[in-house]
């Protein structure tokens, strides 16, 4: 944790609820981790205020062109917004954090 | 000759899939490869696009196949409005589902990579639109934004490898396009993983006119065109030239087709051009070239027929100001339809879309006949090669066609050497040839007119004069006397001055006729006065042997009284 953590994470917004959505392609091995990276990565800093939801595409493959999805796994940010899109199986902890803006750009 | 037709399977036995585009199809003899995909390759701005979107279209609208659009460039609002002008009712096949237009936006600055990725969700996207609409067709249009878009180059690459094999597991004909590299056909290189066919298209300056062109690189499995060939973006869409067959296999006619000059036909065997002939009038400036067109175009519409005059030199208005003026009255045929007159300038366009132009109205007009009058204006759009190839395109396309085609050329000089060729480099490819001269002498210049040649007919080798008044066009002979071609006054004096020496000598031999009749007058009425002597002469003898019989009786007499007064024994 820095010194800028608190700007971003501002504790009016705390009760703000995260809703994520993972977009994978079937359950691949790809798919499970991304998962379970992101339901780490959520238990940690956002715990009690997120919402994940997991998108087959497979199952549901026009939601690929509605939400622009070209790459999988991408996890969006829905709210809070602005929206951002994160891809990959979400390994690199510290990306996927900067990615949802719970740590600062470089 | 093995002649092409566009089917489904081509002769090597590559099955073919018809784009609809006009003219690659046959250049490509017969199509896209069915069931692969084709890369399109060339810089911003040369068309890339469109020939995608319009062999989506036209697969959708004509040919029956459905297709998908995926950009990855433009909105599919965008994409819409783009086409908009084309025609191509893009938004109406969209809504009919025919067209499932799917754009592909990837912001990098909101992308952020955390790990191992693939690009499946665009394999789902795809193939969930292909199902949608039941494609067969899919267009990748400017696919190499994704790596720009997308961080790991390594993963682009293994990922579109994959893409193109599976489009072919789909069955789909697919057309990529991508940005043209500095060295390499596409920036990235995608000729790598598509090599079935690989076309690309060229936009550069020639003469401060704008010519684009098509190549294709290759075709595996078929024959195809290696030319650059020219081609031409405007309100239809798409064309690749030749648009025409490229073979001589056109069938002629024996039919003849008036020159709308009687005396001229007079010279052509008695009856004409042939029907779906090539015919050059050449002549310098002010010869009479665009009048023996007019007549000819008269001709045509007197009869009923459709003629399309191609000026580009002159105005309509002009020309029927002009024409009017030696007594061709062509608003009528203007008014019933028959004639329709195109003035455009040479050089406002590059050759190909003037091609192109003539391929269209010819298509909408149907004429019997093609005037174009004259050619010479387009030497200033291109160089001798492009131009006598465009022409030798038209020529093509007009026999092919069976339309009787008429072109004036402009020749310079007047020398016999410079008067036998054109600029245009175009005669060989002529089947009738009119030269029109201009002759000076005598403080006037006249005009003559021979036909140089003529093929397959009896022609005339004789010169005629020319002559233009307000009531047409009059051929004459010229005065060959005394070893030396006139026309003009110089004839016309020269007929009288004949004509002068003809009524002396009549004159003459008159006078000549008289004194003998006088000279035998004379002597009949000698010979009168001498008979009158010789009956005088008889009358005289006959007297004297009378009077002579009569002594010798007389005589006699008185000698027998004598002897009887003697007593004589």
């Amino acid at each position: 944790m820095n010194q800028t953590d608190t700007t971003l994470y501002d504790p009016e917004e705390a009760e703000v609820g995260w809703c994520l959505r993972l977009y994978v392609a079937g359950q691949s091995p790809r798919s499970l981790r991304a998962f379970e990276n992101l339901k780490a990565l959520c238990e940690t800093h956002l715990a009690g205020r997120y919402d994940i939801e997991i998108v087959d595409l497979l199952e549901n493959p026009r939601l690929a062109r509605g939400d622009q999805i070209v790459a999988v796994p991408t996890l969006v940010r829905k709210l809070p917004e602005p929206v951002r899109k994160i891809i990959g199986d979400l390994s690199n902890t510290e990306r996927v954090l900067v990615g949802l803006d719970l740590r600062p750009r470089r | 000759m093995q002649t092409e037709s566009p089917n489904e399977t081509g002769r090597t036995g590559i099955a073919k899939c018809r784009t609809g585009i006009r003219g690659l199809d046959e250049i490509t003899g017969g199509g896209l490869p069915r069931g692969r995909p084709t890369l399109i390759g060339g810089a911003a701005g040369c068309g890339k696009t469109l020939l995608a979107m319009e062999f989506i279209v036209r697969g959708a609208r004509e040919l029956d196949e459905p297709g998908v659009f995926m950009a990855f460039e433009e909105s599919e609002e965008e994409l819409i409005a783009n086409v908009e002008s084309l025609g191509f009712a893009l938004g109406t096949l969209v809504e009919e589902n025919r067209i499932l237009l799917d754009s592909v936006r990837i912001e990098r600055g909101e992308i952020e990579e955390t790990g191992e990725y693939d690009l499946e969700g665009l394999f789902v996207r795809l193939g969930s639109a292909i199902a949608e609409v039941g494609a067969k067709r899919v267009a990748l249009d400017g696919i190499d934004a994704l790596f720009a878009a997308l961080p790991s180059e390594a993963i682009v690459r293994a990922e579109l490898r994959r893409l193109f094999r599976w489009l072919k597991d789909q069955g789909v004909t697919a057309v990529i396009t991508g940005e043209q590299g500095e060295k390499t056909l596409t920036r990235h290189g995608l000729e790598e993983y598509v090599s079935d066919c690989v076309i690309f298209l060229d936009h550069r300056m020639s003469n401060q006119v704008a010519t684009r062109r098509l190549r294709i690189v290759k075709y595996r499995g078929s024959r195809h065109g290696t030319n650059e060939y020219p081609t031409l973006i405007d309100e239809a869409g798409f064309s690749v030239l030749p648009i025409s067959s490229l073979s001589l296999s056109h069938r002629v006619s024996r039919e003849r087709v008036s020159t709308g000059i009687p005396r001229l036909d007079a010279m052509l065997g008695g009856r004409g051009y042939y029907k779906g002939s090539s015919v050059l009038v050449s002549g310098t400036s002010g010869a009479g070239k665009s009048s023996i067109a007019t007549a000819f175009a008269d001709g045509i519409c007197r009869q009923g027929e459709r003629c399309l005059l191609w000026s580009s030199e002159e105005s309509p208005d002009q020309i029927l100001r002009n024409m009017a003026s030696i007594g061709f009255d062509l608003q009528p045929h203007i008014d019933r339809g028959l004639l329709v007159c195109h003035a455009v300038r040479p050089t406002l366009y590059g050759l190909e879309n003037h091609l192109v132009g003539l391929h269209r109205l010819v298509e909408s007009i149907r004429p019997a006949a093609v005037v174009l009058d004259p050619i010479t204006g387009f030497a200033a759009v291109g160089d001798t090669a492009e131009v006598k190839t465009m022409l030798t395109r038209i020529i093509d396309f007009l026999k092919g066609a069976g339309i009787t085609a008429l072109f004036t050329s402009l020749t310079q000089g007047a020398e016999p050497t410079q008067l036998e060729r054109t600029d245009e480099g175009v005669s060989s490819l002529i089947d009738t040839w009119l030269l029109l001269q201009m002759v000076q002498s005598a403080g006037e210049r006249n005009r003559l007119l021979y036909v140089l040649k003529s093929r397959g007919m009896a022609h005339s080798s004789q010169v005629r004069e020319f002559m233009l008044d307000n009531e047409g066009i009059h051929l004459s002979d010229v005065y060959t006397g005394a070893g030396e071609i006139l026309t003009g006054a110089a004839r016309v004096a020269q007929e009288t001055r004949d004509q002068a020496d003809n009524l002396a000598a009549r004159k003459a031999h008159e006078r000549e006729q008289r004194a003998l009749e006088l000279k035998r007058r004379d002597l009949m009425a000698r010979i009168q006065v001498l008979e009158a002597q010789l009956a005088g002469i008889d009358e005289g003898a006959a007297l004297a042997k009378t009077e002579e019989a009569q002594r010798v009786a007389v005589s006699a007499h008185n000698e027998a009284v004598m002897i009887n007064a003697r007593g004589a024994d």
